[in-house]
This record gives structure tokens, sequence and C-alpha cells, in this order.
């Protein structure tokens, strides 16, 4: 159980490089040295910077982020209400299982929400079935069934 | 890479560089050292995989939390069947919302068709924004609702295994 993690200070430019490379890191043989240039900063520059950032936790990293769904995988949210007692337990359940990629306690009757991914479309229903018998409670599944935004947009 | 499917070698270069690519200056030079193939073909390959949406960016992968978005709402709503799509998309376009989904409806407990996530500093900000896309939806949505993350239980990240 982590407690969201405390904020990090950034400056400008840690900003800069935060809001304008979430995306669009360009296929060349020296990206860093392209994306520093429109930036306005040199490449070791960006470089050192994406290393400070992703030690520091600010980013989770800096990579390519893929479909699952097109490389034959399945994701799906779901969600269960779970009595307070035994909330702890629950997640502990969830915890783990691998195939539960996040899972996250919300203000809602529905007070745990969480995010199972398997490398087949059957296995959403498997991975739902195995926690409704450890736990006895009702896995409610909230299956995409239209997507419109695929990205993930932050401004700091 | 042919017709959408993938071979072994897209398959390492996934395996690759979904953790992070290296920090180095010809960082696909170095991904094409450890698949053991050329820099040219990494990138042939990689210049597919995103035009195949396989790859859906390539870029940093933000930490709400530690950079100062502490307030997560996961907001909800019920919005006509006939209008969900054309809504959700404008939804979608506004830049504060990260993530916007269509999903079905688990009636009697969850009548809501449409989310919306909405990162902020603090919850009035995430409450501010919420009534932004309100306005956008005056017409077309029943009830509402907003879920504020409270607790992160588990955060592993997806992995793809792709071999």
């Amino acid at each position: 159980m982590r407690p969201p993690s405390t904020p990090i200070d950034l400056d400008e430019t840690d900003r800069r490089i935060v809001n304008g490379l979430q995306g669009g890191f360009p296929l060349v043989p020296r990206p860093y040295a392209a994306a520093a240039d429109a930036l306005g900063i040199g490449e070791d520059e960006l470089l050192s910077r994406l290393g400070r950032l992703i030690e520091t936790g600010a980013l989770s990293r800096f990579a390519p982020m893929f479909d699952a769904e097109k490389l034959g995988g399945a994701v799906c949210l779901a969600a269960m209400e779970v009595p307070a007692a035994r909330f702890d337990d629950v997640a502990a359940v969830l915890e783990a299982m691998p195939a539960i990629a996040h899972n996250y306690e919300r203000t809602h009757r529905l007070n745990m929400w969480f995010v199972i991914a398997t490398e087949t479309r059957a296995g959403i229903g498997a991975a739902q079935r195995a926690i409704e018998t450890a736990t006895g409670l009702k896995v409610l599944l909230f299956p995409k069934v239209r997507e419109f935004f695929i990205g993930m947009r932050v401004d700091v | 890479m042919i017709d959408g499917e993938l071979d072994p070698v897209d398959r390492a270069l996934i395996e690759a560089t979904q953790g992070g690519l290296p920090l180095v200056a010809a960082p696909w030079a170095a991904v094409a050292a450890v698949v053991g193939i050329g820099e040219a073909e990494v990138l042939e390959r990689f210049g597919r995989l995103v035009e195949a949406g396989i790859v859906r960016r390539i870029g940093a992968v933000p930490n709400h939390y530690r950079l100062g978005l502490g307030a997560n709402g996961m907001t909800v709503w019920d919005v006509d069947d006939a209008a969900v799509d054309r809504l959700g998309a404008e939804i979608g376009a506004l830049d504060f919302v990260t993530h916007c989904y269509r999903r079905p409806r688990s009636l009697p407990a969850w009548p809501y068709n449409l989310f919306a996530m909405v990162h902020g500093r603090t919850r009035d900000e995430v409450f501010e924004k919420r009534g932004l896309i309100a306005e956008r939806l005056a017409g077309a949505v029943g009830a509402s609702d907003i879920l504020f993350s409270t607790r992160i239980l588990k955060k592993t990240g997806l992995r793809l295994h792709a071999g």
C-alpha cells in the first residue's frame, strides 16, 4: 500500500521536457539531438535531464508505448464493491495476481477499480472468475466500447 | 512485420524497448546491437509499428503523483446512446482529459457509459475541469459522478510479453 508519492521540484526546462516529449520522439539516428534542438537545449543536457527525471520518478520511463490489444493481448477495466473490513485482504489478493496491472481505491460504493491485462481475450473472464472465487465478491467488467483519445497528456 | 503480423525480430524489439530507451546519443543503434540487427532496420521496423498503431507513441511517460498532479478524478456520465460517440470525441479532445472511453453500463449499480479521466493539483482543480465537461454534455447527459482515487494499491504498469 503505497501512498501517492510526494511531488518533486522541476525547473522550467524540466517542465518543457515533460510537456514537450510525451510523444513524437523522432525515428532518426540521433533523436535526442533532434528533440533537444526543438526545445532549444543541447543533446547532452537533454540526456542528463531525462536521466534525472527518471531517477527522481518524475517520469516512469522514456520509452515506446505499445497497444496491448494490437499485440493480441486484452485489457479490461473492472471494479468491485469491497466491504471496508476486508479491503486490505482483497487488495492483497489482487496484488498477488500477475493479471492485475493497476489497482486503485476510489471514492464510490464500487471502491476498488483495477485493470486486468492478459495475453488473450479469454484471459479476462478467467481472471474475473479467479478473483470472484478467491474473494466471494462480484467483479464488474467495463470493457472499452470505444476509445476517444489514445494518448496521455500531462501538463506540468 | 508483414500485414500487421509481428515476426520474432519485432517481438525482440518490443521486449528490448518497453522498459525504456537507452539514454545515449544513438539509442536506436544501441537497441539494434541488443537485438542483433542494423540501426536502419530498427528505424524501418519502428516506422511500420507506429504506422500500424502497435506503437502508440514514443516518449516520456509521466508519473502524475511525482509531478504534483495528486488529484485523480474519474468522471463518469450517463450520456444518451445516440449522442455518446459524438460527444465522447469532443470530450476526448479536451486538453485536460487524459483518457476518455465509452464503456457499457452495468445496471442498476452503474448507469454511466462515458468515462473521462481528469488529473489536477487539487480536487478543486479537478472539479473545475469536470464543470467544463458538464457544459459540453449539457442536454444529453443524465446522472454523473466523480470517483477520486484515494490510494494506489498496485501499479506495475503494463508489461507485454511479446515472445
